[in-house]
């Protein structure tokens, strides 16, 4: 066991020295692709708390991303001068907002009827970022500048797109450590037993209505953060964002990469994208019709993902 | 015509049956008796195709039929009556008795003619033909789950306690219909609780215990020794 | 601001006309789950594939009736096919994973649907035109014949599910699927041929609603979240809520459009998928469990 961790912890700083060094190296295009593999498996991560760890597949990351993308759009645009901390305040204030409503559904609903409602809900709230034209821009987006990285009021110096990708890498990795710290705890673990078995961490005596409440709280959260950090990235907000298929795309990501193992929809995220970079040099904008037929293929066949038959292949 | 032979089952990391050999011959009628949990059910269940033995085999009329459809098994002549009973509680009683006779080989001709013939010896079932099956009672579903599988024409009719919870007249009436099934040469392997039915409608019995048969003898020779019965039944 | 009675008639019209539409594709999709527990995320992409089938036989014999038939008769055993290979392995395992199978093959289905047709819009003909006198209005009557269609599919359905050995099989099975299969029934070919039925009346749909909206592969999405939301208002696995609650929630959704543009009327349609949710989860056309 602990022989594990520590391979775990080495695997993990050499992911993480490579991180690090990328931008010097990489050319601009494969860059800002890491970058955002780095947003998306955020986003991946903040699914998986739902769906391997509590057992709740929701079809409506896309609401948390897009409130924080557009959340911080608004503070970038409203306030002056565009202050990095306060978009990120908007943006995870926005999420959480709309985080609260949906534990409120995840605490009624049973599984089915809480992923199809998570669905709806991603449908309802396009329509109105894509129709509400006044405050969202509609159809268009909205387009912004991009922050400074401000500390303590004292320094302020503008990113550049080597410095954004290690401040999105630090943001990233903290998450993931806070993420990780949470499902080892004992509050992690309720949460699995959730996912196994509900009604007998019900009759154990879990309040499971506050430990879904809670779970449902973080993950959007930490998706709204993506979204902040999405905004930031690209200066720009626009309504494909909250359409169904990336929540649909954030689904793929966890059950390619493994559920329940929070690295594994990370690199879910890598290689959903890098199929698509590939697909799509080949198939141009029909890479789905590929990448759909893998994905269906690993939920039959491959249920635990990648990682999941990675694992298996390296305990034999 | 019906062997289990070794037969080992499991239920997730469970194992229920042991080792579980058992041999009915044609038209005979065979008892298996025992406590609550110890098997028989799941020993029926295994014959029907519903579970899968992970050890033993299973093999009717020569051949082996081990983890084979419950559809197929049907057809072969195995027909099932479920502890439950299990009845199309949706479907009338009609529609409940078609399902045994939408076979391939039964005419429209035929079909009436099997319809009118458990009609005449189950009035009651004649009587309610058009009624949902939820709506008749535990006695009168009971009749009618044996009716519907008598519909299957079977070589053998796996019982599962025909007689739970009904009422000491619809007992006598249970045992009636064995009486007639063994008549007409329908081989049954008798499930039950009731050990004096199953002592006076048995040719041999098998008791089992916690997943194993433990005794095995002619019904003759349990009627007369009840010690054994005591034993491993506690009555 | 009054809203002159005439345009609250035809809006009725309208949804009664939508709604007829929508609960032949929900009847589908709850027939499906009823039987076999799956909820079928790529429904609406059947519907959508039948739309383009049937655009195509038009477009090569100019006849609507056969495109009707054919798109119907092609879907369904796609659909067959479909079940069988990617959903019959999945039998037995946690409920969730057969809607990301679904979901996998409705991208799959969507993008392969942009490649074979091309992303522009096809147009099908509507068999009869012209319109007739309502009030003073000029109603089409295709519409109407829309109506009569789909309830005269529904109505073979029916009559199907409640006659014939096949319905005798198909619900028996639905009740007790282990039972159905002891009494010889072959249960996995049952699933499949309701599968394939369900398909066939998605496709159907598609056909009667090209002349109305045309034939993209959006229309996917928005008839799979539609019909999601009948059949869960109507009661999932409710043959007979399912058609109540298409007639419903059409209705809404058109009298919204009085007020909103068609866009937002949606999104009253949602609102209803909510409230039932919260008040009435097992259905608003059931009647209340004992």
């Amino acid at each position: 066991m602990r022989r594990s961790a520590t391979a775990y912890w080495i695997g993990f700083s050499i992911i993480l020295a490579l991180l690090i060094v990328a931008p010097l190296v990489l050319p601009e295009f494969w860059r800002r692709f890491v970058t955002e593999i780095l947003i998306w498996g955020l986003l991946a991560m903040s699914s998986d708390i739902l769906i391997g760890y509590t057992g709740m597949i929701s079809f409506g990351h896309s609401v948390f991303f897009g409130l924080g993308m557009y959340c911080a759009a608004a503070a970038l645009l409203s306030v002056k001068p565009p202050n990095l901390w306060i978009a990120l305040l908007y943006g995870l204030a926005g999420a959480a907002a709309v985080a609260t409503f949906v534990a409120f559904f995840a605490t009624r609903l049973r599984e089915i009827y809480f992923s199809i409602t998570t669905l709806v809900f991603s449908q309802i709230f396009y329509v109105i970022i894509f129709t509400w034209t006044e405050v969202t821009g509609g159809e268009n987006g909205l387009a912004f500048s991009q922050p400074p990285l401000s500390i303590l009021g004292i320094w302020s110096f503008r990113f550049t797109p080597v410095t954004l990708h290690w401040f999105v890498l630090a943001v990233v990795t903290i998450s993931f450590l806070v993420l990780r710290r949470v499902t080892q705890s004992p509050f992690g673990m309720v949460l699995q037993a959730i996912r196994e078995n509900e009604p007998r961490a019900r009759a154990i005596g879990y309040s499971v209505e506050r430990y879904k409440i809670v779970a449902v709280m973080l993950s959007g959260l930490f998706a709204g953060l993506a979204g902040v950090l999405y905004a930031i990235q690209n200066k720009f907000a626009a309504p494909d964002f909250v359409f169904f298929l990336v929540s649909g795309e954030v689904v793929i990501f966890n059950v390619m990469g493994g559920v329940g193992t929070l690295v594994g929809p990370v690199a879910g995220a890598a290689f959903f994208l890098l199929l698509r970079e590939g697909f799509s040099r080949y198939f141009t904008e029909y890479y789905l019709i590929p990448v759909g037929i893998i994905f269906t293929a690993m939920v039959i066949f491959m249920p635990q993902g990648l990682l999941g038959f990675a694992k298996r292949r390296l305990n034999q | 015509m019906l062997t289990l032979d070794g037969v080992h089952t499991y239920y997730g990391k469970s194992h229920i049956l042991h080792g579980v050999s058992i041999e009915v011959k044609p038209g005979e009628v065979v008892g298996l008796l025992g406590r609550n949990g110890v098997g028989k059910s799941t020993t029926l269940k295994t014959v029907m195709g519903l579970i899968r033995p992970s050890q033993g085999t299973v093999t009717f009329e020569g051949r082996s039929i081990g983890g084979m459809a419950p559809h197929h098994l049907a057809h072969l002549g195995i027909a099932w009556v479920p502890e439950e009973r299990r009845i199309f509680r949706l479907l009338t009683v009609m529609e409940n008795l078609r399902t045994g006779l939408d076979r391939a080989g039964v005419t429209e001709a035929k079909r009436k003619t099997m319809l009118d013939k458990i009609y005449a010896s189950f009035p009651v079932l004649a009587e309610r033909q058009n009624q949902a099956g939820g709506t008749l009672s535990g006695g009168e579903q009971q009749m009618l789950a044996i009716a519907r599988a008598m519909m299957l024409e079977p070589k053998i009719i796996l019982l599962d306690e025909p007689t739970e919870g009904l009422m000491p007249r619809m007992v006598g009436q249970i045992s009636e219909i064995i009486r007639v099934l063994h008549r007409e040469g329908v081989a049954i392997l008798l499930v039950e609780q009731n050990v004096p039915l199953t002592l006076e409608a048995s040719s041999r019995v098998y008791i089992m215990e916690k997943g194993v048969v433990r005794h095995h003898a002619p019904a003759t020779d349990l009627r007369a020794n009840h010690a054994v019965i005591h034993q491993y039944l506690g009555i | 601001m009054a809203i002159p009675l005439e345009q609250i008639l035809i809006q009725t019209i309208n949804g009664i006309v939508n709604g007829m539409i929508l609960a032949l594709v929900a009847s589908g999709l709850t027939l499906i789950f009823g039987i076999m527990d799956v909820v079928n995320f790529a429904h609406g992409d059947l519907v959508m594939l039948g739309g383009f089938v049937g655009a195509t036989t038009i477009a090569t014999t100019g006849n609507f009736w056969l495109a009707l038939l054919v798109a119907a008769v092609v879907i369904a055993v796609f659909g067959a096919v479909l079940q069988a290979t990617t959903l019959r392995p999945l039998i037995g395992r946690d409920p969730l994973t057969t809607i990301l199978a679904t979901f996998g093959i409705s991208l799959v289905l969507q993008k392969y649907a942009i490649w074979q047709w091309g992303p522009s819009a096809r147009r099908i003909q509507e068999p009869i035109t012209g319109n007739f006198n309502l009030f003073y209005l000029q109603y089409p009557w295709y519409r109407l014949l829309t109506a009569v269609l789909a309830a005269a599919i529904i109505g073979a359905l029916y009559l199907f599910l409640r006659y014939g050995k096949y319905g005798i099989w198909i619900r028996a099975t639905t009740q007790d699927r282990v039972m159905a299969q002891a009494m010889g029934i072959p249960a996995p070919l049952v699933h499949t041929a309701v599968f394939a039925i369900g398909a066939g009346m998605a496709a159907a749909s598609g056909v009667l609603f090209g002349p109305l909206g045309g034939v993209t592969q959006n229309i996917g999405l928005d008839f799979t979240l539609r019909a999601f939301i009948v059949v869960v208002v109507g009661g999932m696995g409710n043959l007979g809520g399912s058609i109540l609650a298409s007639m419903f929630i059409s209705l809404l959704e058109a009298y919204a459009a009085l007020i909103v543009s068609p866009a937002q009327a949606v999104i009253v349609s949602f609102i209803a998928l909510i409230l039932t949710l919260l008040f009435r989860p097992t259905g608003l056309f059931v009647p209340t469990p004992k």
